[in-house]
């Protein structure tokens, strides 16, 4: 069997190991854009920041490569799927041909118009982003954090911590609102507030306004304000890397759409792993897309389980976390817009909180505050499909 | 098979655990990481090896 992994971070590498793992001997053969293997990208946001002894750690050595057997096409963008005839193009104008297709190919940073990566203004999604940033950081600069989603907020954190001013603009009105629900980000923003953030909320980015001689790179706000910045960091979230399958006759509207298995819908042999997948996950009506570290790593399990004929379904917890504010949050499970939240531990502006959130006594997530080990009971109870009522009777609270 | 958390990288994410039950349990004190079953017998070993992968602080080894 011929397997083609397209995409040389976190879902393409592990799902080559797990493959290796489960005794399958195909010849594998692993496409990826950078010229390397890619660093882990969980710390590029957090410890990395600030700690100056931090180095990025790649996620395989050359000799680990070498071990999997892999033949590596490393350095050159995949450019086209042509599934009738089960081959993949590349950037040096090869055709590859598979057996079994593996999209990891990740998402990008979502760009802005007018704030295009340049000196001093800047996007973190590689080692080498985040070490700019450090550099930045360390100087003490003012920094204009654009998007107040989880990396935006770490960045803000990060950057308040080592004494930089920090000023934060997100159109939406809270920090994280799509990961924490509207009553949860409220109260997180408030605490991003008590660390000096100037946050700039529901507002949008009109421009920029280029630093002529003497005077500041400023940014301009869509009230008619403007923030001087001597770094940009634009943290406006992703988009799944799908332009090289237009054409393809994939669905890859907003990632490659996926059936329970990952593997690709009405496209035989090929599978979808990590940020760039759109999947039926059995606990959600509606196909889901997440950009989890997690979420990569499970993927890639069960695309090498189902390359071996394992018709796995992939059900498990969505978990991400985020390091900021001196805790950790986490949140286990999906918070839904509209969703009830009680707190089971702590209260909105408590040291460390667990909450529970829900509707309708379905119990939808688990989100915690520097409380790793209080939010455990409640995790399992998500977990095994408890109600809300159950995980509410717990905490001894009334609903 | 042998696998092992070090306790100074462990942070209580709990991801092994949600991967591998039978292998990983979580300290009711700190939240770390708590070997079940060493030596793994075989017929865990494949679970073993999945709370191995999916920790996202690299505290687990296997050998």
């Amino acid at each position: 069997m011929r397997v083609v992994v397209v995409g040389a971070s976190l879902a393409g590498v592990r799902t080559i190991q797990a493959l290796r793992r489960l005794g399958c001997d195909a010849q594998v053969t692993l496409i990826g854009r950078e010229p390397g293997i890619a660093c882990d990208r969980p710390p590029l946001s957090k410890g990395f920041l600030s700690d100056p002894d931090a180095t990025a750690r790649p996620l395989l050595g050359p000799e680990d490569l070498a071990k999997l057997e892999v033949t590596p096409l490393l350095g050159r963008s995949a450019t086209d799927l042509a599934p009738a005839g089960q081959t993949v193009g590349t950037e040096g104008g090869e055709r590859i041909g598979y057996d079994a297709l593996v999209i990891a190919t990740g998402s990008a940073p979502r760009l802005l118009p007018g704030l295009e990566p340049r000196p001093g203004v800047q996007v973190l999604r590689t080692a080498a982003d985040a070490a700019r940033i450090k550099v930045a950081l360390s100087a003490r600069a003012r920094v204009v954090v654009v998007g107040g989603g989880f990396i935006g907020a770490e960045i803000a954190s990060t950057g308040r911590g080592m004494g930089c001013a920090v000023t934060v603009i997100e159109p939406l009105p809270a920090l994280m609102i799509r990961g924490l629900g509207p009553a949860l980000s409220q109260a997180m923003t408030r605490r991003h507030l008590l660390t000096g953030t100037d946050l700039r909320l529901g507002v949008g980015v009109a421009g920029l306004e280029a630093g002529a001689a003497g005077q500041d790179q400023a940014v301009r706000l869509s009230d008619g304000s403007t923030v001087p910045a001597d770094l940009i960091v634009v943290a406006a979230g992703a988009v799944p890397e799908t332009g090289w399958l237009r054409g393809s006759g994939l669905d890859a509207s907003d990632g490659v759409l996926c059936d329970g298995q990952l593997a690709a819908v009405g496209v035989p042999g090929v599978y979808a792993a990590g940020d760039v997948a759109r999947w039926h996950h059995p606990r959600y009506a509606e196909p889901v897309r997440m950009e989890h570290w997690t979420s990569a790593i499970e993927h890639a399990g069960v695309v090498a389980a189902n390359l071996c004929g394992q018709g796995r379904t992939h059900d498990s917890l969505p978990y991400v976390w985020s390091d900021q504010l001196g805790g950790r949050l986490q949140i286990f499970g999906r918070v839904q817009p509209d969703d009830d939240v009680h707190y089971v531990l702590g209260d909105e502006s408590s040291d460390a909180f667990v909450a529970i959130t829900g509707r309708a006594d379905r119990l939808n997530a688990v989100v915690g505050f520097a409380a790793v080990r209080e939010l455990l009971p409640y995790r399992k109870l998500l977990l095994d499909g408890a109600p809300l009522s159950a995980a509410l009777g717990l905490a001894g609270t009334s609903a | 098979m042998r696998v092992k958390v070090d306790l100074d990288v462990c942070q209580g994410h709990g991801v092994c655990h949600m991967s591998a039950p039978e292998v990983f349990e979580l300290s009711p004190e700190d939240g770390h990481s708590i070997v079940l079953v060493d030596p793994v017998p075989p017929e865990l070993q494949d679970a073993a090896q999945l709370g191995v992968d999916s920790c996202p602080e690299r505290a687990i080894s296997a050998e």
